[in-house]
């Protein structure tokens, strides 16, 4: 391997990437608006969840209960209906996602210590937020119940003896605010630099190929690896300003709490930047259209990235198969390492295993990207 | 290695792609200092045979030498000493005639003084010099095979492989293009050039004439003209379709070639003008003259062709 060869390729490359000022712009817009879409478009908290309410006692304990109901975040009052009729139709629409019956002798029951019940009738075609919607309504009334039972209490002339024996203070580590986003964006930061990554590299064989200049490029002393090495050095420039971009809005614009430092977050990036970039070169390598290229590049990067790389679904839920796929997928690893340098403030030693994965996935894929290329015609 | 030990030697090179035999046991050595063509028509293997030598292409069968480097077993070394133009203009539109020549010289590891130098002296000698700093795509076609042969010639190769360089190019910079050929056979270079201009052809030293991937012939320009059999008639016409449709078949006519002014008409033997001229009366086609003439490349190679073709 000949240093100066390595130059010349880097710097031929990096002339042809600056004096093509659209592609560039490009490559630096599309993560900027990945992450954007992604950013809003992902939201897996459940707020506001229409609410149906058909109160057949329409007293004051059971308007009560609606207010607690329309007060809480989770729900927003829909619809009052006046028949079960209105409520089967409310939820057949999809107008609403829960409704909520209250029985006609509510307060006379409550009042008589008894037990009242009420009915929550929720639309199980999405079952994740209807089971969501079912705890929180949970919530909601047994706030209502031990305010009622002190209220009962302290009418009696009694004194506050109800506490629950064990309670439960829970305190969440991590993502204090529970928000989804904040686990949410740094997966999206994955996939969309896998994405943008595998992109910016996947055109750069082709083009030779197709403007006709690999001919003499071959017949040329160039190494295979002279010429890998070459090529990618200037995209991995444009590769960090892309992953300078998609970090930068998650901790800026979407104000993921960020822990970690920004040492971990380069030397993790750049090993995942190599292996993107990797895959993007033996993509070309393999396709001799620039269209061709593009279009598997894509696939081979998104829909796995999307899928199986624990971004949006939780890989510890997937079938044991699946799961076993999970690990030939690069982003798993930097998902895992993102959420962790984010969240955690995790540094390198703390993210051994997946550094460990990712820098070995690394080294494969450059030894096959670099053994691809063939200096023949045919 | 005496003088006349060739620099690039091929031997019994065959190339097949599919049921398609492009190359067929082509066998020729090129001295130093000499240009060595290569004729024939669309599909006849000259750039596959040009690709072979370059190391681009691996053949299926057979040898190639280049200074003294089996180009098969080890084409990484040979393409040191080789320097290959092909036919596609292969520099990089988006990168500057200064910026094209730099990257491959360092490609080939060439020490910056000595690539001032050679630069700045072939461009000189091709007038090129006043663009060194235009993008390559913005060149006309004849500049831009210039800085191609700039760009090959820049590492001082033993070997010179160019595959139809002329093709596109203004007749003056066609004329720039040979006196830089020239200047690299005085100096020991040995050149392969694949031409479609016969004109051309005449240029060279040695040319081989290829049809269907196997060498019909090999000789000097002189030889070959040598090996015509019979003799050439200029027959000058207003009406030279006519003409040819009239001399079909006649006795001794071997075949008729159109050119601008008439035919060329190649006959099995000296004297057979006379009735010639009395076939072309009974037809009623107007002539106004019929001469011998020295036989030019075009009608050698069609004669030779046509020779080859339906054995004797």
């Amino acid at each position: 391997m000949k240093l100066r060869r390595i130059q010349a390729i880097a710097v031929k490359e990096a002339l042809q990437i600056v004096r093509d000022p659209r592609s560039l712009m490009i490559a630096l817009l599309v993560p900027l608006m990945q992450m954007v879409i992604f950013g809003y478009g992902v939201n897996l908290d459940i707020r506001h969840i229409p609410l149906c309410v058909l109160d057949h006692e329409n007293g004051q304990q059971s308007r009560n209960l609606v207010a607690r109901f329309a007060a809480s975040n989770y729900f927003s009052l829909r619809r009052a209906a006046g028949s079960d009729r209105e409520v089967a139709q409310a939820l057949d629409e999809g107008d609403c996602g829960i409704a909520l019956v209250i029985p006609a002798d509510f307060s006379q029951r409550l009042n008589d210590g008894g037990r009242a019940t009420v009915q929550a009738l929720l639309d199980g075609t999405d079952s994740n937020t209807a089971n969501i919607a079912a705890g929180y309504a949970k919530s909601v009334v047994a706030a209502f119940s031990a305010a009622a039972q002190l209220d009962a209490v302290q009418r009696r002339g009694g004194t506050l003896q109800t506490q629950t024996p064990v309670g439960v203070e829970a305190r969440v580590w991590f993502n204090e605010a529970l928000e989804s986003r904040n686990f949410i964006v740094p997966g999206i930061v994955a996939l969309v630099m896998a994405i943008v990554g595998a992109q910016l590299t996947s055109l750069t064989i082709a083009r030779e190929w197709e403007r006709g200049t690999m001919e003499l490029l071959v017949s040329t002393p160039v190494q295979p690896m002279e010429l890998m090495i070459g090529k990618l050095l200037p995209y991995f420039a444009v590769g960090l300003a892309d992953a300078a971009i998609c970090l930068g809005l998650a901790v800026f614009w979407f104000e993921v709490p960020f822990h970690g430092t920004v040492a971990t977050l380069l030397f993790t990036s750049s090993l995942f930047l190599t292996v993107v970039l990797c895959i993007g070169y033996l993509v070309s390598v393999s396709i001799r259209s620039q269209v061709g290229a593009s279009q598997v590049a894509l696939l081979a990067t998104m829909l796995p990235t999307t899928l199986l790389s624990g971004f949006s679904f939780p890989i510890e839920q997937m079938p044991a198969a699946v799961q076993a796929a999970t690990f030939l997928v690069s982003a798993r690893y930097y998902v895992e390492i993102l959420k962790a340098v984010f969240l955690k403030g995790a540094g390198v030693v703390e993210l051994a295993v997946p550094i460990l994965c990712l820098a070995l996935y690394a080294a494969v894929v450059v030894v096959l990207a670099a053994r691809a290329f063939r200096k023949t015609l045919d | 290695m005496t003088p006349s030990a060739p620099i690039v030697e091929a031997r019994e090179v065959s190339k097949r792609f599919g049921a398609l035999v492009a190359v067929d046991r082509l066998s020729f050595a090129v001295p130093p200092g000499e240009i060595f063509g290569l004729v024939g028509p669309d599909g006849a293997g000259k750039t596959t045979t040009m690709r072979m030598l370059a190391g681009v292409m691996r053949p299926d069968g057979g040898q190639i030498v280049a200074d003294g480097v089996d180009v098969l077993a080890h084409p990484e070394q040979a393409k040191r000493h080789i320097s290959y133009m092909p036919q596609r203009f292969g520099l990089y539109e988006d990168l500057t005639v200064d910026e094209n020549i730099r990257f491959y010289a360092d490609l080939f590891d060439v020490p910056r003084d000595v690539r001032e130098t050679r630069a700045a002296a072939m461009l000189a000698a091709s007038d090129m010099l006043p663009f060194r700093k235009r993008l390559a795509g913005q060149l006309s076609g004849g500049m831009k095979q210039k800085l191609g042969l700039t760009c090959a010639l820049v590492h001082t190769p033993k070997v010179v492989l160019l595959d139809e360089p002329t093709t596109g190019v203004d007749p003056l910079s066609r004329r720039e293009f040979w006196q830089i050929l020239y200047g690299l056979r005085a100096e020991g270079v040995a050149l392969v050039i694949s031409t479609a201009y016969l004109d051309e052809a005449e240029r060279c030293d040695r040319l081989a004439l290829l049809h269907g991937g196997r060498m019909v012939h090999c000789d000097t320009p002189a030889g070959l003209k040598a090996r015509m059999p019979g003799a050439m008639l200029e027959v000058v016409s207003p009406e030279p379709r006519r003409a040819r449709d009239a001399l079909a078949g006649q006795p001794g006519v071997r075949g008729v070639l159109l050119i601008g002014i008439g035919l060329h008409v190649h006959v099995d033997a000296a004297g057979r003008s006379a009735g010639i001229a009395a076939a072309l009366a009974a037809a009623g086609v107007p002539v106004s003259e019929i001469a011998e003439v020295a036989p030019s490349i075009e009608d050698l190679f069609v004669a030779l062709l046509d020779n080859a073709e339906t054995p004797a």
